[in-house]
């Protein structure tokens, strides 16, 4: 039976119609519910609606104390749940003027670089996903296992290693951690090359990728992109060389940055990503040096007043921890400037004027967090 | 030798003998429904299941591993949960339609099955334009599909079904031309004749370079009109969730679902007879030796083995290959095949005529 | 610039503004009315060129609520704090959406979190909460007897 009100509407007067893609939706990696206007195959309007996994982890923070609420930031970004810890105790550690141990440092920076290699891995198998081969997923996951194995060792943990606290790393490593890691970036080396035999050169993921979803370096600047994102754009952010913190001005790598901007060159750049925190590992697993894993602190942390800002290069950008005391326990008011909540609002601008599954492409490629966006 | 057709030939004596000749062809009607829909029920369970085992043998996984030794009865749980599970049919949509559709697509997937010719003399309809017969039911289904996205009234399954209709109307044009190569180079639709005039040898073989670009553009073309990865763009889960079929649940799902699989059996099997020879065992020119030592083999077992490699060559693509996107799809069609289609067409007569194959 | 230099420069053009002692980055106070000339300037002028904006937040002081803008310059590579106070009652500030515009969903969330009324801001809605919500959660007065978990 035929009734107006049964046929799909378009908007009034054009040929456009309004279709939701999420909030459950096999792209979009979780809750982020976009509100497409399209015009047959080509997307007009992007619009995020997020907010349905938001936990207000801001708000909860103002009532914990600031050994506590170094925990609640793991639930974060959790694919990288070591860096945003890492960048709350340092900014613990900045505000109480807590010098770090050398050795805690060293494993701080070790946990990072892992944490990124395991988060762009899940990143390169879902970007091949999206873009519609489901076999790089189960690889990547692969290696993934290897590194979250490794984490569990040392940290008891998987996921949401809550490893930082002010001062230092909660444990030392595990007696296997070096001979573990050094066999992890052996068997490594060898996979990231089959990565690129298997997609990178693949023609059909190379069309789907080049020249789509362009950013120009001043817009990766005005949307505040940062991390991978808008080092492909030509925009030179990584925190770990202009704001280095631990022991990243001793080390000796590479800002890779990529002019052309589009999809590909940040599939290309994540890679490269990769292989760079490789040479960092491998730089630094010898050397770790004799000495305490955590220096001595009081039992009840006081910041002094004042604000304090510290940042951390995590796989998704400039992850920023914003606190501000009044000489308390617990921190009068706190803010997370997480990457992806800045990179998100760059995706309407990429988006326009591409086709839907370009949409999906280059949300693939902006790594996007939802609950590192909602927080 | 045990072979089918001297079975199918007793079964049919028997009948004529026994009862009135109308009788007896209700009768061998009824034979061959009930054989179709056992080969359909067949077709579902195993290719699902070798699907599964493809993909997890490509994947680093073990596939399904608990129902049955090495999980084989997998597919029969799954069938046995689809068949009770609540067919849904949502508000607003167009109820005929809706319910039609899936019922179309899969006829249309078993009238195909008609001309194919599974052994020697075991063939369901030897009708002489076999060939012509195959292409033009195929597209049909098409129908259905837009009829299922239509009749939907969702937004995915409107955009799933407009794709399918560009891609399998684009491609339904190179898949009849590399058919038609194989036409030009026998002489004949026929599909008896087609496989007879490989005795000495497969036109993959003895066609020279056009039949192998013709087989490429072929298994190309299939995989695209079965809406297979890396054509899968009506389904394109990481798009449109699951394209012209988001709103079907049940067994109408597995209606679709089934049709998919056995569509691909189909154009395999149409593969296999156009260029590796049908039943036709590996004969290589006048070898006697040697052909008579390859007609051992049942020819059930020839056929059915180069269908089901084609079908695993089409799964191999669909486990490696990200998916393209819609105008890199018609692209590669209007672009690339369809006017190597067109010259091939023209290489392949001046050969034919010529007699330059073997 | 080095911050001594960036202060004295600001000083010489804005006497009225007060920068504050201390602290990690060089702080200034604008008053509200004059911050979307600010933005401009900071943005337009070849010796500051803050064309990225990394953090914008807001604290409520209970007394009064101050937005905090945490400017970079990549090709000088020197940053600044920008402070607005704010009225409580009647929050309102000019939207700098269309300075750097990543400030658009920053904005946003801070006007359903806070309160904030940005002006001329492109699409001022709300992005994380429900649409009908009622209240301000970030705002220290906020209540949620039902939700809200007291430790």
């Amino acid at each position: 039976m035929y009734r107006e009100t049964d046929i799909i509407q378009t908007i009034p007067g054009t040929d456009e119609m309004v279709i939701n893609v999420g909030p459950q939706h096999p792209s979009t990696h979780g809750v982020l519910h976009l509100v497409l206007t399209i015009n047959g195959e080509i997307v007009k309007k992007v619009e995020p609606h997020i907010g349905y996994i938001h936990r207000s982890i801001e708000k909860m923070c103002e009532s914990l104390t600031y050994r506590q609420f170094i925990y609640s930031t793991s639930r974060m970004d959790y694919l990288a749940a070591h860096t945003n810890n890492h960048a709350c105790a340092m900014c613990v550690e900045q505000g109480m003027g807590i010098e770090v141990p050398l050795r805690a440092q060293y494993i701080r920076v070790l946990m990072d670089e892992l944490t990124r290699i395991a988060s762009h891995c899940l990143w390169w198998g879902s970007i091949a996903m999206d873009c519609g081969a489901v076999t790089p997923f189960f690889l990547a996951f692969r290696e993934r296992e290897m590194i979250n194995t490794i984490m569990e060792e040392t940290c008891g943990a998987r996921l949401t290693m809550n490893y930082n606290v002010p001062g230092g790393v909660m444990a030392d490593i595990h007696p296997t951690f070096q001979q573990s890691v050094k066999d992890f970036v052996r068997h490594f080396r060898s996979k990231i090359d089959e990565y690129d035999e298997l997609v990178t050169g693949n023609i059909i993921f190379q069309s789907r990728l080049k020249g789509v979803g362009k950013l120009s370096k001043e817009d990766a600047i005005s949307y505040g992109c940062t991390g991978p994102t808008a080092r492909a754009s030509g925009v030179s952010c990584d925190v770990r060389k202009h704001f280095p913190y631990e022991i990243y001005n001793q080390i000796d790598f590479k800002e890779i940055t990529h002019t052309a901007g589009d999809s590909y060159a940040r599939y290309l750049m994540r890679l490269a990503e990769m292989r760079e925190s490789m040479n960092i590992i491998e730089q630094l697993i010898d050397n770790i040096p004799e000495g305490d894993y955590l220096a001595k602190t009081k039992a009840v942390l006081k910041l002094p007043k004042g604000e304090f800002y510290s940042r951390v290069e995590t796989p998704r950008g400039e992850l920023g921890v914003y606190i501000v005391s009044e000489g308390g326990t617990t921190p009068y008011r706190i803010k997370f400037r997480s990457p992806g909540f800045s990179n998100l609002s760059a995706l309407d601008h990429m988006t326009r004027g591409h086709k839907i599954g370009d949409l999906v492409a280059i949300m693939g490629t902006l790594d996007l967090v939802i609950p590192d966006i909602d927080r | 030798m045990f072979s089918l057709e001297d079975i199918t030939q007793s079964v049919h004596n028997w009948l004529y003998e026994t009862m009135h000749p109308t009788l007896a062809l209700m009768v061998e009607f009824a034979i061959i429904g009930v054989l179709v829909i056992a080969l359909f029920a067949f077709l579902g369970l195993v290719l699902v299941m070798m699907e599964r085992k493809v993909s997890s043998w490509m994947q680093l996984r073990l596939g399904p591993n608990r129902i049955g030794p090495w999980g084989w009865f997998q597919t029969v749980a799954d069938t046995v949960k689809l068949i009770v599970k609540e067919g849904m049919t949502p508000n607003n949509v167009d109820r005929l339609l809706f319910n039609l559709a899936p019922i179309l697509v899969i006829i249309v997937s078993m009238v195909i099955m008609a001309p194919i010719m599974f052994a020697k003399g075991f063939q369901i309809w030897d009708i002489n334009i076999g060939v012509l017969f195959v292409s033009a039911v195929s597209s049909l289904s098409i129908i259905g599909i837009l009829m299922a996205g239509w009749a939907s009234n969702n937004k995915y399954s409107l955009l799933g079904a407009m794709r399918s209709g560009a891609q399998i109307v684009s491609y339904e044009l190179s898949a009849g031309l590399s058919m038609l190569t194989i036409v030009v180079l026998t002489g004949s639709l026929k599909m008896s004749d087609i496989i007879q005039a490989q005795e000495t040898g497969w036109w993959l073989f003895k066609g020279h370079i056009p039949a192998i670009i013709a087989f490429v553009i072929f298994i190309i073309a299939a995989t695209a009109e079965t809406n297979r990865a890396p054509f899968d763009l009506a389904e394109a889960e990481s798009e449109l969730t699951a394209g012209f079929h988001t709103e079907y649940s049940g067994m109408k799902f597995a209606l679709f679902f089934l049709a998919e699989y056995v569509n691909i059996f189909v154009v395999c099997a149409i593969g296999a007879t156009l260029f590796l020879g049908g039943w036709m065992p590996f004969h290589v020119g006048n070898w006697e030796q040697f052909n008579h030592i390859m007609d051992y083999i049942p020819t059930s077992i020839w056929f059915f083995g180069k269908t089901f490699f084609l079908i695993f060559v089409i799964m191999w693509f669909r486990w490696t290959f990200p998916r393209l996107r819609i105008d890199q799809l018609l692209n590669l069609e209007w672009k690339y095949l369809l006017p190597i289609s067109i010259f091939n067409i023209l290489l392949v007569t001046v050969i034919a005529l010529a007699g330059w194959h073997f | 610039m080095t911050r001594e230099d960036l202060q004295q420069d600001l000083t010489g053009r804005f006497p009225d503004f007060t920068f504050e002692e201390g602290g990690q980055f060089l702080t200034m106070h604008v008053p509200a009315a004059q911050w979307s000339n600010i933005a401009y300037f900071l943005r337009d002028t070849p010796e500051m060129q803050f064309d990225f904006l990394f953090c914008l937040t807001c604290v409520d002081w209970l007394k009064h609520l101050t937005m905090v803008y945490h400017l970079r310059s990549y090709t000088h590579k020197h940053e600044l704090v920008v402070k607005c106070q704010l009225d409580r009652d009647n929050a309102e500030i000019a939207s700098a959406a269309y300075i750097w515009r990543t400030a658009e969903f920053h904005e946003r969330e801070v006007f359903e979190l806070f309160g904030v009324n940005f002006l001329q801001h492109p699409d001022l809605r709300k992005l994380i909460l429900p649409d009908d919500w009622v209240g301000y959660p970030l705002r220290k007065d906020y209540d949620d007897p039902i939700n809200m978990i007291k430790l």
